[in-house]
């Protein structure tokens, strides 16, 4: 007992602090809001400067608040808290204002008609973008199957094996691949394919090729960081159990990193999917439907909703229509890769601890 | 049993491989034979079927003149030692003075480190295991290793932990086979009762001691001949501590063990002999000072940095 009673705290600072009422961040946002909202209605200034100011008020406002109820910690903490909920907010917005532009402009052609027909001797209203929707899934799909062997392999190359110099020089080459702009990449697909079919030839597999030149520098880069962070400690006890090295890779390795590979693989596809630019040279422009990427041109929704837009004909509105149907399909099949590789990744992914 | 059979066929053939072009292997000596004798109650509680000469299979590793290097950082000197068969060999020493690096060269694990580098022989029944025409894989097959910090495959079931030098070299192993090797290196692991009814769950779902054990259970599982361990118990509690204490003891009628340990009570209760590591200062390689059977190491030191570092008067 009296050990316990010798045993004199330290006079130490008070636990308790004043804090801001629970309602309190909010109201103010709120309120900085409604303000704000009704200046830019109620009078012509310009409504960007107002909310600008707007959220700048605010912030300084809580900052100022807080510190004065609450101290300088949490003062920081809440002004941090609001940068970085403003930041997200500011890279949203966009998103959110792309996303309802085109689903509310898109909706009117997103029909039955528009998945099932092509736009075959279509003038005018009515016809379709399904020549466009499948070009894209055969050419995106051909350039998937040429990329993904060869950058994943060249990934295990570069982490599991290389070294030195060959070792760099890949890693350089890969690192200027990704910056690539995609025209270049199409100029070099039908230039690589008119050396050997002649000059003004249009096939798939040309796009193909193009969206693989693309393609390839995500994957390498995808997989190796995926490779990376597997732990070395998983391979020692592979080599341990005496298994050779490429079972080790092949068999823990690989695996392990797989959850990663195949978003990165998926965001390589969803990156290439939408190039307009390499398949308006490559492939060409089509109003059938032709599933042959070996075999003439080959039309895709990249393309179509740019010739849509810019070759309409007498009565501009069904083109038009047309353009921002074909942008949404783009988007859906896009974000239905994601939520897939999520599902895969879910199936087959890993905590990594 | 047809199928034990066949692996320990397999056992042969591949110390046939180890030992190409090499002399034949040297004969055990008299303690060998005497561990036999000990050994007989061990194999009744832990048995393994086809592996008829059990004891015989261990090995004697022979080590002269072993210098290890990090790129240009010589961390282990001059090591010279004899790690007998079925005996438990405990190496203890401060911290950095190259007891893992010592331990990762008698499988040949050291050279996968960028820069390492190994100069002298290691020479188990016989072979050097640096030998120019000796695989190491091979090597690592005979010489099974459990880290310090439990590394179960986190891709694989409890199950396919156990078996995972089976599959990983895709051995093909019917499946009673397989049940049976699991169900034998998990009871010697001690493991067997705590995870038999989540066999096909993720083997990181274990805890840390549990995690270690499996481990355990996946390096004896293929049967090594010599099995190494680096501070097996550090993550461990003294229970789970000690359950690996016996299972060394009855691990060591099959295998020749070679353990790190920073717990002097460890190396004393379950080493017979001790070597002990050390390093005149920091920088300098860590050099071999004394190795003698562990009573004597802990009685009787002949060496005074040895009695200040186990009496733990050092530094
Ligand atoms: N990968 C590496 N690269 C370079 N040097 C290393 C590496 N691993 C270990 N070393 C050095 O080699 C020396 C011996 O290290 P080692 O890990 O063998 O020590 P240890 O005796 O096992 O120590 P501990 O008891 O702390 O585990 C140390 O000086 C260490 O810094
Ligand atoms: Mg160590």
């Amino acid at each position: 007992m009296s050990a316990l009673d010798l045993t004199a705290t330290p006079p130490r600072a008070s636990l308790v602090r004043g804090s801001l009422p629970s309602w309190g961040p909010r109201g103010l946002t709120i309120g900085a809001a409604i303000v704000a909202l009704g200046l830019i209605a109620a009078t012509d200034v310009n409504a960007a400067l107002v909310l600008v100011s707007a959220v700048v008020l605010c912030g300084v406002g809580l900052y100022a608040w807080s510190r004065a109820v609450e101290g300088a910690r949490t003062a920081t903490d809440r002004g941090v808290t609001f940068l970085v909920s403003s930041a997200f907010a500011l890279a949203i917005a966009p998103l959110v204002s792309l996303l309802y532009t085109v689903v509310s402009r898109g909706f009117a052609r997103f029909d039955y008609q528009f998945f099932t027909e092509s736009s075959r001797n279509v003038v005018g209203a009515g016809g379709g973008a399904s020549h466009a929707i499948l070009g894209t899934l055969v050419i995106t799909g051909v350039a998937t199957l040429a990329s993904v062997p060869i950058g994943i392999l060249a990934a295990v190359y570069l982490q599991e094996y290389g070294h030195g110099r060959l070792k760099r020089s890949i890693t350089f080459f890969v690192d200027v691949m990704t910056g690539i702009p995609s025209i270049v990449a199409g100029l070099f697909a039908y230039a690589l394919f008119a050396l050997f079919l002649g000059p003004g030839i249009r096939l798939g597999v040309i796009g193909a090729v193009a969206l693989s030149v693309l393609m390839i520098p995500i994957v390498v880069r995808a997989t190796e960081e995926m490779l990376k962070i597997v732990p070395n400690h998983l391979r020692e006890a592979s080599y341990a159990l005496g298994v050779p090295k490429w079972r080790t890779v092949v068999k823990v390795v690989l695996p392990t990193a797989l959850g990663g590979i195949i978003s990165g693989v998926m965001l390589a596809i969803a990156r290439v999917m939408g190039e307009t630019a390499p398949l308006l040279i490559t492939t060409g422009a089509f109003s059938s439907v032709n599933l042959n990427p070996v075999d003439g041109r080959m039309q895709n929704l990249a393309v179509f909703a740019f010739n849509q837009y810019k070759n309409p004909g007498v009565q501009r509105e069904p083109y038009f229509d047309r353009a921002w149907a074909a942008a949404l399909t783009l988007i859906v099949l896009v974000m239905t890769l994601s939520l897939v590789a999520r599902l895969i990744q879910r199936r087959f992914g890993t905590e990594t601890r | 049993m047809a199928e034990p059979t066949e692996r320990s066929q397999e056992y042969m053939d591949s110390t046939e491989k180890l030992d190409r072009g090499a002399t034949a292997p040297t004969k055990e000596g008299p303690d060998v034979t005497d561990s036999v004798a000990t050994s007989v109650d061990v194999q009744t509680v832990l048995p393994h079927e086809g592996r008829e000469s059990v004891a015989t299979v261990a090995k004697r590793i022979e080590i002269t003149d072993l210098n290890l290097y990090y790129g240009s950082f010589h961390a282990v000197k001059s090591v010279n030692m004899t790690i007998q068969p079925n005996k438990v060999t405990a190496l203890i020493g401060s911290s950095g003075c190259g007891k893992s690096t010592f331990l990762r060269s008698l499988n040949r694990m050291h050279e996968l480190v960028p820069g390492g580098r190994v100069d002298g022989a290691v020479i188990i029944d016989g072979q050097d295991i640096y030998a120019s025409n000796v695989d190491p894989v091979a090597v690592r097959r005979q010489v099974g290793m459990v880290f310090q910090s439990p590394n179960p495959f986190p891709t694989m079931s409890i199950y396919e932990n156990v078996v995972a030098g089976l599959l990983l070299n895709s051995r093909k192993t019917k499946k009673p086979a397989l049940d049976e090797i699991v169900e034998r290196s998990l009871r010697g692991a001690n493991l067997w009762n705590e995870v038999k009814d989540r066999l096909d769950r993720p083997g990181g779902g274990l805890s840390g001691g549990q995690q270690q054990r499996l481990c355990i259970a996946r390096a004896t599982a293929v049967e090594p001949e010599v099995l190494l361990m680096d501070e097996p118990c550090s993550a461990l509690d003294p229970v789970a501590t000690l359950a690996i204490e016996d299972l060394i003891q009855q691990l060591k009628a099959n295998y020749t063990i070679v353990i790190v340990t920073h717990n002097m009570q460890q190396a004393s209760r379950a080493s017979d002999v001790t070597g002990f590591f050390n390093l005149e200062q920091s920088g300098t390689p860590g050099q071999l000072v004394e190795l003698d059977t562990t009573e004597t190491i802990f009685s009787n030191p002949a060496n005074k940095a040895t009695e200040d570092y186990v009496t733990g008067r050092f530094g």
